[in-house]
């Protein structure tokens, strides 16, 4: 309203911000009628809040699944310096001591039975006192049969993605993408967004779209924005991360 | 000149037409390795997919001169568009930005997941060297097909074009030997295209054009080495080689008479 004199300016912008105005009560501007009386706020609110809590929690909640990994496994306990078995000088080397890469270059990821029974080669004599080795060594040591561990970390089938490139040559931490998984005496619940299979920690914990940490979300935005960041951004060609 | 520092490599192919039997192996050993998917008529070649295509051509003379060549045809991986834009006329028609030219390796590369399918680079590609998928990937049960697919190649859902990829996955498990050995360069055989690798007659040499070592970029010097319709001016990085004249000739498709004008040819 800096121009009263335009009167089809005022109209128009004038209509606008009294509509607003209107939308706080007590305002009695008198050229304006109020376009919500109470009664009009208390069933705007009813249908307003309701929606924002089906939007925001309900939503969100119900676009994702929940499953229990088949085992519970307590990184903190095998990477106790006391408990021993994990080698390693840097907190990457003790990672790579399991989570490893073969000869040829390729990443394991979670690693195999036959890594676990390294250490854990008799069914009968568990090395630690605990339920769940006792479980796992009945169920799965001694018939021989592979954990069928959910991957939190399953990129979509058109993404290649290099982990020697980056943790040998970009010399990068495990917890920038992975966060402080190493800390956790207990699994995650795994939860997958049902309508696309994707895992929550690929597509992002916060339906919002905000990210606190590095490895709040794995998307390819999230991949671009540090090669830009450290000065490759020659990676962020096409078919560097696609396949 | 010469201790000009090259950035990043050019990859690129020749076919030596006069070693070339026609046998095939390079178009199965592609298709086996990228995951193409099979048609229930593969006759219907409309429609078939073959990433390395073999075209047969004759000099079209009378029996007692009569002369077959075969063209295996991969992705041309062109540099220019023609009209002196750095990418090819694939790459400046894609609306959807999925497919681009890489300058670090000079593959064009394709984003199945990004591509929308309307076609606009198979109507701008001069060598055909894009396919359409009209239906899902469909690899018969019980054939035992599916225990052949590659997981390092992502599978093309209905409605993406395709096409060569000059093997890029091979590139990227090369690299990750490399990494795994402290190594930041390539050695010349450790990335080659498995038509390269399979053909029988061992007519096609793959290997970094910007790399004097590397045998492709000697073997491009030669004066019989040519390219597929070289007066468009895309700059395929796909070099043939062949002795005879009428093979090169036909290679830019000239009209009677206009390619003793141009090329100045005497006999």
């Amino acid at each position: 309203m800096k121009n009263p004199a335009n009167s089809s300016e005022k109209s128009s912008k004038g209509g606008w911000m009294s509509f607003l105005k209107g939308l706080i009560p007590g305002n009695n501007d008198s050229t304006f009628v109020p376009p919500f009386s109470l009664s009009g706020w208390i069933f705007l609110l009813a249908g307003l809040i309701p929606a924002l809590i089906v939007g925001w929690l309900i939503y969100p909640m119900a676009l994702y699944s929940k499953q229990p990994q088949p085992m519970n496994f307590n990184h903190v306990l095998h990477l106790d310096p006391d408990v021993g078995g994990i080698e390693g000088d840097t907190e990457t080397e003790q990672c790579l001591y399991c989570h490893e890469f073969r000869d040829d270059g390729s990443f394991v990821g979670i690693p195999r039975l036959a890594k676990c029974t390294e250490c854990h080669d008799d069914p009968e004599s568990p090395l630690g006192e605990t339920l769940e080795e006792k479980d796992f060594l009945e169920k799965y040591v001694a018939d021989e049969k592979e954990i069928p561990w959910l991957s939190y970390y399953r990129q979509p089938d058109c993404v290649y993605f290099s982990h020697i490139a980056h943790v040998r040559m970009g010399e990068m931490e495990c917890r920038t993408c992975h966060g402080d998984h190493h800390k956790t005496e207990n699994l995650p619940t795994y939860r997958a967004n049902i309508l696309t299979g994707y895992s929550i920690n690929i597509w992002g914990k916060n339906i919002a779209g905000y990210k606190f940490n590095t490895w709040d979300r794995m998307k390819m935005d999230d991949c671009a924005e540090c090669h830009t960041k450290k000065g490759h951004e020659e990676n962020n060609a096409c078919f560097v991360c696609h396949k | 000149m010469k201790e000009k520092h090259v950035p990043g490599k050019r990859y690129g192919m020749i076919i030596d037409l006069d070693k070339c039997t026609g046998c095939g192996t390079c178009t199965i050993a592609c298709a086996a390795e990228n995951n193409v998917s099979v048609r229930s008529d593969e006759s219907d070649k409309e429609r078939s997919i073959t990433w390395m295509e073999l075209f047969k051509i004759t000099n079209g003379k009378e029996f007692p001169h009569t002369e077959v060549c075969y063209f295996p045809r991969p992705c041309m991986h062109c540099e220019e568009d023609g009209r002196g834009h750095h990418q090819p006329s694939c790459v400046s028609v894609c609306v959807a930005t999925a497919t681009k030219l890489d300058h670090n390796t000079g593959i064009v590369s394709q984003v199945y997941t990004r591509c929308i399918g309307c076609r606009y680079c198979q109507a701008a590609c001069p060598y055909k060297a894009r396919y359409f998928n009209w239906w899902d990937a469909y690899f018969p049960k019980g054939k035992g097909l599916e225990r052949y697919l590659s997981p390092e190649v992502s599978p093309r859902m209905r409605g993406v074009v395709e096409k060569c990829t000059f093997c890029h996955h091979r590139l990227m498990r090369a690299k990750n030997l490399a990494y795994a050995e402290e190594r930041r360069e390539l050695e010349e055989d450790e990335y080659i295209t498995a038509c390269a690798e399979a053909c029988p007659a061992q007519a096609i040499t793959f290997g970094d054009l910007n790399n004097p070592k590397h045998r492709v970029s000697q073997l491009i010097k030669s004066p019989y080495a040519f390219r597929l319709l070289e007066r468009l001016n895309t700059k395929p990085k796909v070099y043939y080689l062949s002795n005879k004249d009428w093979v090169r000739k036909l290679a830019d498709n000239y009209l009677p008479g206009e390619f003793e004008k141009i090329m100045k040819l005497s006999g």
